[in-house]
């Protein structure tokens, strides 16, 4: 049993480190962004195709800002 | 496609050479031959298998892992291009596997004669692999031709392959932190793309959009490069004046080699690569 659990967390673990990476904050600016994204094109009727590509710099420039502070 | 396949190739070749060379070439070429294999079953289950969903969906969903793949590799190649991060040595790579195969005792199990060279060989090319066969299932499922797709991963595996075979060393002359970088652009770039349309938006230009967002993409990531380099370039002529005037300056970090903290055995962060001794090649990864 404990054999088991030990592999399908380490199952997990790969499948995490493998799409999610170093920083599972990109991740989850990014799915926000995309559901945000549906939101505003179907219900508000707005084509917001400008928001997606401003999440992904911000989350970029976000995460490289916490990769490095007080690194330098 | 081809840039992003020959650079996981290159990786998956260290690993092979460095357990073929050192060890046992038959299990080495064991281990390689069921990865691939392995590899071959997903792609030929879950890519036919993704095309059933319909096309908004797919590209909702592929939009979404390919941004975030893109961007893991856009962080790291910005990380390394800046010292933040220690550029990854295909050279050193091997050095490392080298060093813990030759320590690692010899084993027969399951009828392979190296049971590590086998489960070394085996894990560094389907580790590899698995990123190649995301790649080549995301751009052929959206394009609906996963041929095509296949063909160009299959192109760039032939190609590292034979080049490996005749220089029978790790492909460290190829520059690639500058071809990761490349594919992060690409992979971000077609993952914002393709994600947006599958949440519902209608690109200006259509397909002609793209012509655009790679540039920006690309724009960004190297303005970030100079903003953390000029960052790093600061902070180390800070640090300066507030050396002891008895300090000998050959000892003053430089602003552009890489630190102790960018020392990935330094830093301790979850970028941390560890050497690892057991036949495993994850801190090869990316």
């Amino acid at each position: 049993m404990g054999r088991v659990i030990r592999s399908l967390r380490s199952f997990g673990a790969f499948w995490y480190d493998f799409v999610i990476g170093d920083d599972w904050h990109v991740a989850a600016v990014v799915v926000a962004a995309l559901a945000l994204t549906a939101l505003v094109v179907h219900v508000a009727g707005v084509n917001a195709w400008w928001l997606l590509p401003l999440c992904v710099i911000g989350a970029l420039a976000w995460s490289l800002h916490r990769a490095t502070a007080g690194r330098s | 496609m081809f840039v992003a396949c020959a650079v996981e190739a290159i990786e998956a070749l260290t690993i092979v050479l460095a357990s073929g060379l050192t060890r046992q070439w038959r299990s080495t070429l064991q281990g390689m031959a069921v990865a691939l294999a392995v590899l071959a079953v997903v792609v030929a289950v879950v890519g036919p298998t993704i095309t059933l969903l319909p096309l908004g969906a797919l590209r909702l969903i592929v939009g979404a892992l390919l941004a975030i793949f893109g961007l893991q590799w856009l962080r790291k190649a910005i990380l390394r291009a800046t010292g933040y991060k220690a550029l990854h040595d295909e050279a050193s790579a091997y050095l490392r596997e080298v060093a813990a195969a030759k320590q690692a005792p010899v084993s027969s199990r399951r009828g392979v004669s190296d049971w590590y060279a086998f489960t070394l060989s085996f894990k560094g090319v389907l580790l590899e692999g698995l990123e190649v066969v995301f790649i080549v299932i995301t751009f052929g499922d959206n394009q609906r031709n996963l041929g095509a797709a296949v063909i160009g991963a299959a192109a760039a595996i032939v190609v590292v392959a034979a080049t490996g075979i005749a220089v029978r060393a790790p492909l460290s002359r190829v520059p690639e932190n500058a071809l990761k970088f490349a594919v992060g652009i690409m992979l971000t770039s077609f993952g914002t793309f393709w994600g947006a349309e599958g949440a519902g938006v209608s690109w200006p230009g259509s397909d002609a959009a793209l012509l655009v967002i790679v540039p920006a993409v690309a724009a960004v990531s190297l303005g970030c490069v100079a903003w953390l380099r000029r960052g790093r370039a600061v902070a180390a002529a800070n640090a300066e004046p507030a050396a002891p005037a008895e300090a000998p300056p050959a000892h003053a970090p430089s602003a552009h080699a890489p630190s102790a903290e960018a020392s990935p055995a330094r830093a301790g962060s979850a970028d941390a690569s560890p050497a690892e001794h057991a036949p495993s090649s994850e801190g090869m990864v990316r």
